[in-house]
């Protein structure tokens, strides 16, 4: 820990003034991104106040906005990716820490952070040309009677809910796996070695490390949900831009993110622009609690601990 | 510092450098005025020949760069308005509210004539589909579901129809292209005028959203068993099959230049002072019904005089030597009695 | 007997474990086999040098696109850099101060707010008041996104640098400013170099905040002050069109992207495992 010089000198201040100003500058500039989305949301709210998150209607032409398929279509689609994504996370992250010979681990580390690095328009891209036909043949070959449920109904476009659901969970995997690495890195040594001790077998010593990991591993599954609630493109590309609200996971829905994406240079009235900047605000505010929430949870588990390069890591896949 | 971190700090350093020294090689606006580049916004239906012109013009003025971002009409009016963009472009005429909103008086450009098309994607249909109007607006709204719909058999006689289901492709942003189609369904449906109505965005009942003329006929040849509508040249340049309409006369109309400019041939004689008109389900036995001027967005007074004299010698060359390049595309171009008075209503935008 | 069912439990759970890390190859290895084998057919010389042609004809390339997103890449870090690098400093050397946990606190949050979010935010403080889409823009929308990576890893490897160095420049005199500059920053400048490259490469992928920022541009520009064409848009606007041409220079375009973005991450992992043998050496 650096000690404090016993006199503040000028230099001293210089210095402190200097730097503190950065970060203040820092501090600055996530205020002013709360202060501008609420400022220039004013309109809305003043308009529609809550009942903006509880109307269906989004009618640019009749000045009534209601936001509300573009929550479902969020939260739809982020839990999805969540379903999907979480225990293939894990099942990932403890293979690499707890069970990969010393050989395997790195390759397959640079391999995890690889899915990270590929930009999201990419995954757009592959989405439309790769995914969307193969989720269209997917729907053409479910057997009638499977159709008629609502949760697989729907003609075959191949964009929709499913389609973009598996694209952020593919985006979602490699950033939960490796927060959950290193929050599994953090359990003390000791504690597994008791466990094989007292005649454990690999699964259970992994079993004891999850649970003594628990908060941690939460903190890492949220963090990704936080990952899958902001991202734009890739969603945009696939998920068939429809403001509606559908069980069905064929059925093209639209996302607080693809709506801004779609339609922010064009509103064309102060009401529509204010409206859909305030769909920014709370997509800020959301995601805002969420990694507040699960950096909490991370770490509760045992501060800093082993973790040099966590950040190093993390920045390799915290990109929303 | 070590040798590896030393490279790589100079090579950001150069690369740095670089980048900043080209950029003030490369700045135009500061120098002798001669050369420019002029950014503007607006409608993906004439982007095909805006884009046309705008290459073309900076070949025979290769200091005039002229930076078209087709992004809707909607988005056109909007940059206008905010003042973002130099010009804007839309086939939806502003209304009195949006020009009461401006900043300044804005001057309405027509440049083209096009057309818009319903296109479809039915892999064993290889007929041209006819359409009347009621039932396009019938499948808009969501009553004909299935292509095999007696409604849409009764017109197409002969041809085998798939049990398949109508997928509709709208627009996802504000599009000027839906409020031509938009106007015409209006005018023809009365539930659909009630329902729906005409505008640049539109609440549908039914369908999934694409970005753009381009989204659309994109998705309408990835989506089989799909219906959108999209300007006539984008159906050419992708080979997408568009249906026929008909028309007030009673007559199945496909859109061509003819009919295209049968369908303006009323409106150019009685051509408002302002240019803001209406040619959907114009009268004519030959008329296409669901036609549309597209229009450049200017102000009259704006604050860069010289960007202003670029872009009226550019208007100006667009509306006589750029009108065949229009016809090769396939938008028809303007009657010589609208040039005429458009080339009178340049005059109007101060340019010194 | 139990036991033996103990151990097929755990045997059954290695391998499903085994078998996710399978399950999570199997897209990395589609996404790549497309980008590449659609990307290399189409690219060539001219995709590198020429620029978009009129909308419809075939050919022309993204020579504008990719300068520009150089471009808007190199302004970002130019902004980033220093507030993420002195920030980190300040959190580092008053590591138990308020300001410390708030600056530490804001860089947190400013990493997980939304790319589209950012962009509109920065659309309405530079955009909007100078009436201009600018490279200028999307470079600060794209620094902003930097800011709060650079600024962590610089303040989590200045706390590495063992206390002896400190002790001993200020032991011969330095004030801590000097103590700072010429010899903690310089231990630690490996990994806050590595820090730097990771941003760059995570933030070269971007498109969302250029949307509304930076625009796009059919031309050839270097003009800070005008709108710039980057390859992220532009592969936007070619995936969604119906032109089959675009298309392939869509997935050309891919195909360069990913090879830029692996360039930066390759030579972040270079650094962080040289950085890793520096501190293990000591």
């Amino acid at each position: 820990m650096p000690t404090r010089p016993p006199a503040a000198s000028r230099d001293e201040l210089l210095f402190r003034a200097g730097t503190g100003a950065f970060a203040l500058l820092l501090i600055g500039i996530v205020a002013a991104i709360g202060v501008e989305l609420f400022k220039e949301s004013r309109l809305s709210i003043r308009e529609f106040g809550w009942h903006f998150w509880l109307t269906d209607i989004w009618d640019p032409v009749a000045g009534e906005f209601g936001a509300r398929p573009f929550i479902w279509g969020t939260l739809y689609s982020s839990i999805l990716a969540l379903m999907i994504s979480t225990p293939i996370a894990l099942g990932i992250a403890i293979y690499i820490s707890e069970l990969a010979p010393q050989w395997q681990r790195r390759p397959l580390v640079f391999l995890t952070e690889l899915l990270a690095a590929i930009p999201s328009i990419v995954y757009g891209l592959w989405g439309i040309f790769v995914l969307a036909p193969f989720v269209r043949s997917l729907q053409l070959a479910t057997p009638e009677w499977m159709r008629d449920i609502p949760l697989f109904s729907g003609p075959p476009l191949g964009v929709g809910m499913l389609s973009a659901a598996l694209i952020l969970s593919i985006m979602v995997i490699p950033f939960s796996s490796s927060v959950t690495r290193e929050v599994l890195k953090a359990v003390p040594q000791a504690q597994r070695e008791a466990a094989y001790a007292l005649g454990a077998t690999r699964w259970e010593a992994i079993r004891m490390a999850m649970f003594y990991a628990r908060t941690g591993i939460v903190g890492a599954v949220m963090l990704g949900f936080g990952r899958a609630l902001g991202e734009t493109m890739a969603v945009t590309m696939v998920i068939g831009n429809s403001p509606q609200i559908a069980w069905s996971l064929y059925a093209p829905q639209y996302t607080m993110s693809a709506v801004l994406a779609n339609e922010f240079t064009e509103a064309t009235s102060d009401l529509y622009l204010h409206a859909l900047v305030e769909i920014g605000l709370v997509l800020f505010v959301i995601t805002l609690i969420v990694n507040v929430v699960s950096r909490s949870f991370i770490w509760s588990m045992g501060g800093q601990g082993s973790s040099r390069f966590r950040w190093l890591r993390q920045a390799a896949g915290a990109r929303a | 510092m070590n040798s590896f971190s030393r490279i790589v700090l100079g090579t950001l350093v150069t690369v740095g450098l670089a980048i900043g020294l080209g950029g003030c090689g490369g700045t135009d606006g500061g120098q002798a005025g001669t050369s420019a580049q002029i950014n503007g916004a607006g409608a993906t239906f004439p982007n095909p020949i805006y884009s046309k012109w705008f290459a073309e013009y900076n070949r025979l003025r290769p200091d005039v760069r002229i930076n078209y971002q087709p992004q809707g009409s909607g988005a056109g009016i909007r940059q206008l308005t905010s003042r973002t963009v130099f010009f804007g472009a839309s086939d939806q005429p502003m209304n009195d509210a949006q020009l009461a909103a401006a900043p300044g008086p804005i001057l309405h450009l027509p440049t083209v004539l096009g057309a818009v098309v319903p296109v479809y994607n039915l892999a064993g249909v290889s007929a041209e589909l006819k359409f009347t109007g009621p039932l396009l607006a019938d499948i808009v709204l969501g009553k004909v579901t299935k292509w095999d719909d007696p409604a849409i058999a009764e017109h197409n006689p002969g041809v085998t129809l798939p049990d398949m289901a109508i997928t509709f492709v709208h627009r996802s942003d504000g599009s000027g292209t839906t409020f031509v189609w938009a106007d015409y369904l209006s005018k023809i449906s009365p539930e659909f005028k009630a329902t729906v109505g005409a505008d640049s965005s539109l609440r549908w009942p039914v369908g999934i959203g694409g970005k753009g003329n381009e989204g659309v006929a994109g998705m309408v040849s990835q989506t089989p068993g799909s219906l959108g509508y999209i300007e006539l040249v984008y159906a050419l340049q992708n080979n997408i099959p568009a249906g026929a309409v008909q028309n007030s006369a009673g007559t199945f109309v496909k859109a061509t230049i003819d009919s295209v400019t049968a369908a303006a041939a009323g409106a150019a004689a009685d051509m408002p002072q302002d240019f803001r008109v209406s040619i959907t389900n114009p009268p004519g036995q030959d008329a296409y019904p669901i036609a549309s001027f597209t229009w450049i967005l200017l102000y009259e007074h704006p604050d860069d005089r010289a960007q202003a004299r670029v872009m009226v010698d550019f208007m100006k060359w667009a509306l006589t030597d750029g009108q065949p390049h229009a016809r090769e595309l396939g938008y028809a171009p303007l009657p010589k009695t609208v040039v005429d008075m458009e080339l009178k209503a340049l005059d109007k935008i101060a340019v010194q | 007997m139990r036991a033996r069912w103990r151990r097929l439990l755990s045997n059954v759970v290695v391998a499903l474990c085994a078998g996710a890390v399978l399950l999570a190859l199997v897209p990395l290895a589609l996404v790549l086999f497309y980008v590449v084998t659609q990307g290399i057919s189409s690219l060539s010389v001219a995709f590198f040098t020429e620029m978009p042609k009129p909308v419809g004809e075939a050919g022309g390339g993204m020579s504008n696109a990719i300068v520009g997103s150089l471009m808007v890449t190199g302004l970002g870090a130019l902004f980033a850099i220093p507030v993420g690098v002195m920030s980190g400093i300040y959190a580092s050397e008053y590591a138990g101060s308020r300001l410390a946990s708030l600056v530490r606190f804001a860089a947190d949050t400013l990493n997980g707010v939304p790319s589209i979010v950012i962009g509109v935010f920065v659309y309405g403080i530079a955009v909007l008041p100078f009436r201009q889409f600018t490279a200028l823009a999307g470079g600060v929308a794209l620094g902003v996104m930097m800011i709060p990576l650079i600024m962590r890893t610089t303040e989590e490897l200045l706390l590495l640098v063992p206390p002896t160095l400190r002790e001993g420049a200020l032991a011969l005199g330095a004030t801590r400013a000097r103590a700072v500059f010429t010899v903690i920053v310089p231990a630690a400048l490996p990994g806050i170099i590595t820090g730097i490259l990771l941003a760059l490469s995570r933030i070269a992928g971007e498109t969302a905040p250029l949307l509304f920022t930076s625009f796009n541009n059919r031309f050839f520009s270097t003009d800070p002050t005008q709108p710039i064409s980057t390859l992220t848009v532009q592969i936007y606007t070619y995936a969604i069109s119906p032109y089959a041409d675009w298309h392939r220079q869509a997935w050309a375009g891919a195909l360069v992207l990913v090879s830029i973005v692996l360039l930066f991450s390759l030579l972040a992992r270079f650094a962080t495992a040289r950085m890793e043998r520096l501190q293990r050496g000591q």
